[in-house]
């Protein structure tokens, strides 16, 4: 009676506590072995806060004369891919998510199919996708359309595929017990239950792919990042913080441009 | 009585629609993106992938010590953000802090997360020299933007009711953090560190391109020499490894649940 009373409660069993430790411990360990064995200059970090220092007096102050020159145009140019981009990787992205939706399509080879084609897509990183292009297309705008496309078509898929397969399956079963063909269950049935979420993705896409684009001209996907290169490449600094700003604002435009239409469709 | 009718078209949507319709034909225009050039271009796909197969391993040892690198820039990097992450998070929590403290460090995170981690990569990559210690700065800078700006969602989300509980026992502010508020967001935390490193992993192939260590650099060079057989061995190998730690994390987060 008195052994029961006095049993000490701990929140977790000796097996659980164990797994915890071995988790911490795995986590410290990597961190240790990541510091040992990575190649570090020592006189590289010494010299850091002088070099950063540096680099901000030469960004000081930033050539604001240029972005009518250079920077105004290439901005346009990467807003122009990321919205191409955006609508092309949807071209490609909505008869790739029908296919991975178990619910729509039921041929259990095609969704397996279409899942591989949405997951290549994805795990390849849209620098990457740039490159391909730029060896194929050649230097320019036209492959950091396909770079962008590419890439979003797993992400855009993936995620319609998803809504697809939520939606309940109600009114698609009215519509085909009234006898309506199969586009019109799609569009009449299904469109409308997926319509938010369509344009939720497509929005946020937009949004990632607006940050993404910037940084295709690194290896010569068009766009600001040529601008961009061009500068370092020079050792303009200056001319390299009016693009940065350049670049920052039309992000954060992009964001309150995004949360704004959202607030509007959804 | 005018009976609504089903299924009415739905002009401004139409409209809407065909504008952006006729954006594409411009952007495209202006783009040059043409079908004769396209078709061009996929002729020379097939060349190119044709000369990509088959993947060349011959120079395994480059490739493993690129990824070994890039997988060392991932965890200290996620190390390094999800610390800094922890006070971030918690200053620019707007419930936990007052105004002056919760707007600087928003506009902060939020500065961290536009800048695309490869531009950030260049920054350091003048600022501490080439290699992977750049690659470390960058991928921490845009591990902050992330983990605290959601940390910090997850803060404000949380019941003020144990906070003020803890709080009218006459604990500080610190025992009050770590007994009121930590527990509650601890498990989200932990979430999105989880999906944070998985992220960095991606990262962290990519990086080397502007010479920020790892084996972006090694595609990088690979790309250049013209030596697509190797650039397809490296690829698969990036791919391999994000199959990898995608299936793991996803795991890891299951058991956490």
């Amino acid at each position: 009676m008195s052994a029961a009373l006095e049993r000490e409660w701990t929140r977790f069993t000796p097996g659980q506590r164990i797994a915890r430790w071995l988790v911490w411990l795995a986590v410290v360990a990597s961190c240790v072995w990541a510091v040992r064995t990575i190649e570090v200059i020592p006189e590289f970090l010494l010299d850091a806060p002088e070099q950063m220092a540096d680099l901000l007096v030469r960004m000081w102050p930033p050539d604001l004369a240029h972005y009518r020159m250079g920077v105004h145009d290439a901005l346009v140019e990467t807003l122009h891919i990321a919205t191409l981009g955006t609508v092309l990787s949807f071209a490609m992205a909505v008869p790739l998510a029908f296919l991975a939706a178990r619910n729509v399509c039921g041929v259990a080879a095609l969704n397996w199919l279409a899942n591989l084609c949405l997951v290549a897509s994805r795990s390849v990183n849209a620098l990457v996708w740039a490159l391909l292009f730029v060896a194929v297309f050649g230097p320019g705008a036209v492959a950091g359309v396909l770079a962008i496309a590419f890439r979003s078509v797993g992400f855009v898929g993936k995620l319609l595929a998803e809504a697809i397969e939520e939606t309940p399956r109600g009114p698609m079963e009215a519509m085909e017990a009234v006898g309506a063909p199969w586009g019109h269950r799609m569009l009449k049935g299904l469109w409308p239950q997926i319509q938010p979420a369509f344009w939720g993705i497509a929005l946020f896409r937009w949004d990632i792919n607006v940050r993404e684009s910037a940084v295709l001209g690194l290896v010569g996907a068009g766009g600001i990042g040529v601008a961009l290169d061009d500068a370092i490449n020079f050792f303009q600094w200056d001319k390299v913080a009016t693009i940065l700003l350049a670049i920052l604002v039309v992000v954060i435009l992009a964001e309150i441009v995004v949360t704004r239409v959202r607030r509007r469709l959804i | 009585m005018t009976a609504r009718r089903a299924f009415a078209p739905n002009w401004q949507g139409r409209a809407a629609l065909a504008a952006l319709a006729l954006y594409c034909v411009y952007a495209a225009a202006q783009l040059d993106v043409s079908g004769e050039r396209l078709l061009v271009g996929f002729g020379e796909g097939a060349r190119f992938l044709a000369r990509m197969w088959p993947p060349n391993f011959e120079r395994w040892d480059t490739l493993v010590e690129g990824m070994v690198e890039s997988i060392q820039i991932a965890v200290l990097s996620s190390a390094a953000g999800i610390v800094l992450s922890l006070p971030l998070g918690l200053m620019a929590a707007r419930n936990l802090s007052p105004w002056w403290i919760s707007g600087p460090t928003r506009g902060f995170v939020a500065v961290c997360r536009s800048l695309h981690y490869v531009i950030v990569a260049i920054l350091f990559v003048k600022a501490v020299g080439f290699g992977a210690l750049a690659g470390i700065a960058a991928l921490t800078v845009a591990s902050m933007g992330f983990v605290a700006k959601l940390f910090a969602e997850a803060i404000e989300e949380i019941s003020m009711k144990q906070v003020e509980a803890v709080r009218a026992t006459g604990a500080g502010p610190f025992a009050v953090l770590l007994y009121g508020v930590l527990p509650q967001v601890a498990s989200r935390f932990v979430g999105f560190s989880i999906y944070q490193l998985d992220s960095n992993l991606r990262n962290s192939t990519l990086v080397g391109i502007v010479g920020a260590g790892g084996i972006g650099g090694t595609l990088f060079a690979a790309f250049k020499r013209f030596d697509y057989d190797f650039v397809a061995a490296i690829l698969l190998t990036i791919i391999a490894l994000i199959f990898l730690a995608e299936i793991v994390s996803a795991r890891v987060r299951k058991a956490l649940q």
